[in-house]
C-alpha cells in the first residue's frame, strides 16, 4: 500500500466571479522511500493540492476527492482533533519562503521545541537536546547558541534548515517540501537540496517535492507529475521523462530551458494548449495567501 | 563599431555603518576595486551570490549611488555624479530593470503615466508625444494599446516585466543594467522576457549589464561574464572562457551547484543512488 494515495482530487474556490476551480482531478500515489516532483507554473494548483492534503486552506475552498488515504487514515473523513495529531507529526510541510512562514516574534529555539511539546510530550530538557540534535543534523553551526536568535538575525539559507528542522523534528513519513530553493542562491540551493535527499534516504521518508525548476526536479526525483491550470498532463519517472516526454506540455517546458537552446531564440508555451488558457484567463486568485 | 558604452576602473564602494549605542562604528567594503568594460551591443554578464556586491556594482553603474574611488566612463565620458551633479543627460543614457517586477512598479500609477514619467522628468516632451510614444513602446514589448490605461495589479508577473523594460526604454538609453530580471519569473514567461531582450537587443543596438545568479541564463544570453565573490571580480572573460574553463575555484563551485537537467546527468545521478 502506498503512504499517500489521492484519487481525482478537485479543489475550488469561492471567489467573486464564482467557484474557481484551482486543481481538477488530480490522482498521485507516493511510496515510502521516494521522492515525487510536482512541477508546473504558478497558478497550476500544485502548492493547493498539497495544502489540500494538509487540511491548511481556508474555509473558502472546497476539497472533493474519491479517495484520499495515507498511511491507512482516510483524510476525507478525519476529524479536525485527529488530524491536529497527523499534521506536523507523521505528514509535515516546508513552506515556500521561510523569512515568512516563521513567526518573527518567537526564538527559533522556541519554535522548534513547540512541535516536540506538542507531539512527543516531551519535558523541557528532552526538547533542548532534541532542538540541538536538529539543528546539528540540518548543519547549522553552533547550535547552542543558535537557538536564541530571532529569524530576523539568521540569513535566509538558515531560515530554511529552520524550517526544515522544524518539519522532520517528529520523524515524518511523509515530507512535503513547497519550493524550499527557490528564494535562495544555487550554492546554497545545492546544500538545501542535497540535505533534503540525505535525510529522506536516512530516515526512509516519502518526499514530496513542489517545483518550477526543472533542474531540481532532474537533481532529485524518481518520478514526476507535470501540472498545467489545476490539471495533470503528465507522470513518468524522471529519466522517460527528459528522455521522451509525452505531453506537448512537457516538451514545451523542456524546451523552454536556457540548457536546451538550439540558436538565439527559446521556444516559449505560447502556442501550446490555447483552448486550456482561454477557459481559464482572467480568474482571481490563483493561490490562497498561506 | 566596437566603441566601448561603459568602462569602470577599479571601482571601489565602501559603506559606513554607524555605530549605534552599543556598538562602534565600521566599514563595510561592498565592492573592492572591479574593473571592466562593455563593447555597444554586447551583454555583459554579472554573477554571484546574493551579498557578493553585484547589485552595489549596478547602483553605481545605474548612476543611483556613487563609487567611493575609482573612475566610471559612460560612452567615453568621465562620469562623477559624487562631484558634479547628476544630469539628465546622464540619466538618458543608462536606464535599470529590476528584480522583483511586484514592487518596482507604482501601485496606483496607470501605465501610461509610468511609461510617460521618465519622459516628464528627464525631457520637454510634450504631453501628447509622450503619450504616442509610450503606446509605441508598449506594441514594441508585445503589450497592446488599451493596457495604456490599466493599474500593474492588473498584469501578471511576465507582463509587468515587460512594463519595467519599456519604463527603462523611454529614455532611449545606450545602457541597459537588468538587475536579475527573470529571477522572479516562471520558466516558460522567462524564456519570452529573455526573447523580449534579444529582440530589443537587436533592434536598438542595446549594451546590457545582466546581473543574474542563474547560470544557464547567463551562458544563454551573455557574450562576456564576470564572477563576483566578496565584493571582488574573481573571474572575467568571455563567455566560452569562463564557461569552458572556470580558473577560481568559487566559480568551479558555482557550476558544480547548479542543477543540471540533460539525460545524462540524471542517468548518472540514478546509477549513483542505485549503487549505494
Amino acid at each position: 500500500m502506498a503512504l499517500l494515495e489521492i484519487e481525482n482530487l478537485v479543489v475550488e474556490f469561492e471567489t467573486a466571479g464564482g467557484m474557481f476551480r484551482a486543481v481538477d482531478g488530480v490522482s498521485m500515489s507516493v511510496d515510502r522511500r521516494e521522492v515525487l516532483a510536482i512541477v508546473g507554473e504558478s497558478g497550476s494548483g500544485k502548492s493547493v493540492s498539497m495544502l489540500a492534503v494538509m487540511g491548511l486552506l481556508p474555509w473558502t475552498a472546497k476539497v472533493f476527492a474519491d479517495r484520499m488515504m495515507f498511511d491507512g487514515v482516510d483524510l476525507l473523513k478525519i476529524s479536525p482533533q485527529d488530524r491536529r495529531k497527523l499534521v506536523g507529526k507523521d505528514m509535515s510541510m516546508i513552506f515556500q519562503e521561510p523569512m515568512a512562514s516563521l513567526n518573527p516574534c518567537f526564538t527559533v529555539g522556541f519554535q522548534i521545541e513547540e512541535v516536540l511539546q506538542v507531539h512527543m510530550g516531551m519535558d523541557r530538557a528532552q526538547r533542548r537536546a532534541r532542538a540541538i540534535e536538529l539543528l546539528t543534523l540540518v548543519g547549522i553551526s553552533d547550535p547552542a547558541e543558535r537557538l536564541i536568535s530571532f529569524p530576523h538575525q539568521l540569513s535566509g539559507g538558515q531560515c530554511q534548515r529552520v524550517m526544515i528542522a522544524i518539519a522532520i523534528a517528529c520523524n515524518p513519513k511523509l515530507l512535503i517540501a513547497d519550493e524550499p530553493t527557490t528564494a535562495l542562491d544555487v550554492t546554497i540551493q545545492k546544500q538545501i537540496l542535497d540535505l533534503l535527499v540525505g535525510l529522506q534516504e536516512k530516515y526512509g521518508m516519502g518526499l514530496i517535492m513542489i517545483t518550477h525548476n526543472m533542474g531540481v526536479v532532474a537533481e532529485t526525483a524518481d518520478r514526476v507529475i507535470v501540472q498545467y491550470k489545476g490539471r495533470k498532463m503528465e507522470e513518468a519517472d524522471v529519466l522517460s521523462l527528459f528522455e521522451n516526454p509525452k505531453s506537448n506540455y512537457t516538451r514545451a517546458l523542456l524546451s523552454a530551458l536556457p540548457d536546451n537552446a538550439t540558436g538565439d531564440r527559446l521556444p516559449t508555451i505560447d502556442n501550446f494548449l490555447i483552448e486550456a488558457d482561454s477557459s481559464a484567463i482572467n480568474l482571481p486568485m490563483m493561490e490562497p495567501p498561506l | 563599431m566596437t566603441a566601448k558604452v561603459l568602462e569602470a576602473r577599479n571601482i571601489v564602494r565602501d559603506y559606513y555603518v554607524g555605530g549605534g549605542l552599543f556598538s562602534s562604528p565600521r566599514t563595510v567594503h561592498a565592492v573592492k576595486g572591479v574593473s571592466f568594460s562593455v563593447d555597444k551591443g554586447k551583454t555583459l554578464a554579472i554573477v554571484g551570490e546574493s551579498g557578493c556586491g553585484k547589485s552595489t556594482l549596478a547602483r553605481i553603474v545605474t548612476l543611483i549611488d556613487p563609487a567611493t574611488a575609482g573612475e566610471l566612463f559612460i560612452d567615453g565620458n568621465k562620469i562623477d555624479i559624487a562631484r558634479d551633479r547628476l544630469m539628465p543627460e546622464m540619466r538618458r543614457k543608462v536606464q535599470i530593470v529590476f528584480q522583483n517586477p511586484y514592487g518596482s512598479l507604482n501601485p496606483r500609477q496607470k501605465i501610461g503615466d509610468v511609461l510617460g514619467e521618465p519622459l516628464k522628468i528627464n525631457t520637454d516632451v510634450p504631453a501628447d508625444e509622450r503619450r504616442e510614444r509610450a503606446m509605441a513602446m508598449l506594441k514594441k514589448v508585445g503589450l497592446q494599446p488599451e493596457h495604456y490605461h490599466r493599474y500593474p495589479h492588473m498584469f501578471s508577473g511576465g507582463q509587468r516585466q515587460r512594463i519595467a523594460i519599456a519604463r527603462a526604454l523611454m529614455l532611449n538609453p545606450s545602457l541597459l543594467v537588468l538587475d536579475e530580471p527573470v529571477s522572479a519569473l516562471d520558466l516558460s514567461v522567462q524564456a519570452q522576457v529573455l526573447n523580449l531582450l534579444a529582440d530589443l537587443q537587436d533592434e536598438f543596438q542595446l549594451t546590457y549589464v545582466f546581473i543574474s545568479h542563474d547560470l544557464s541564463v547567463v551562458r544563454y544570453i551573455a557574450d562576456d561574464v564576470m564572477v563576483m565573490y566578496y565584493g571582488e571580480a574573481v573571474e572575467y572573460g568571455s563567455r566560452d572562457e569562463v564557461f569552458s574553463n572556470p580558473q577560481h575555484s568559487y566559480t568551479r563551485t558555482l557550476f558544480a551547484a547548479t542543477p543540471r537537467a540533460d539525460v545524462e546527468s540524471i542517468r548518472a545521478r540514478l546509477a549513483r543512488k542505485n549503487a549505494a
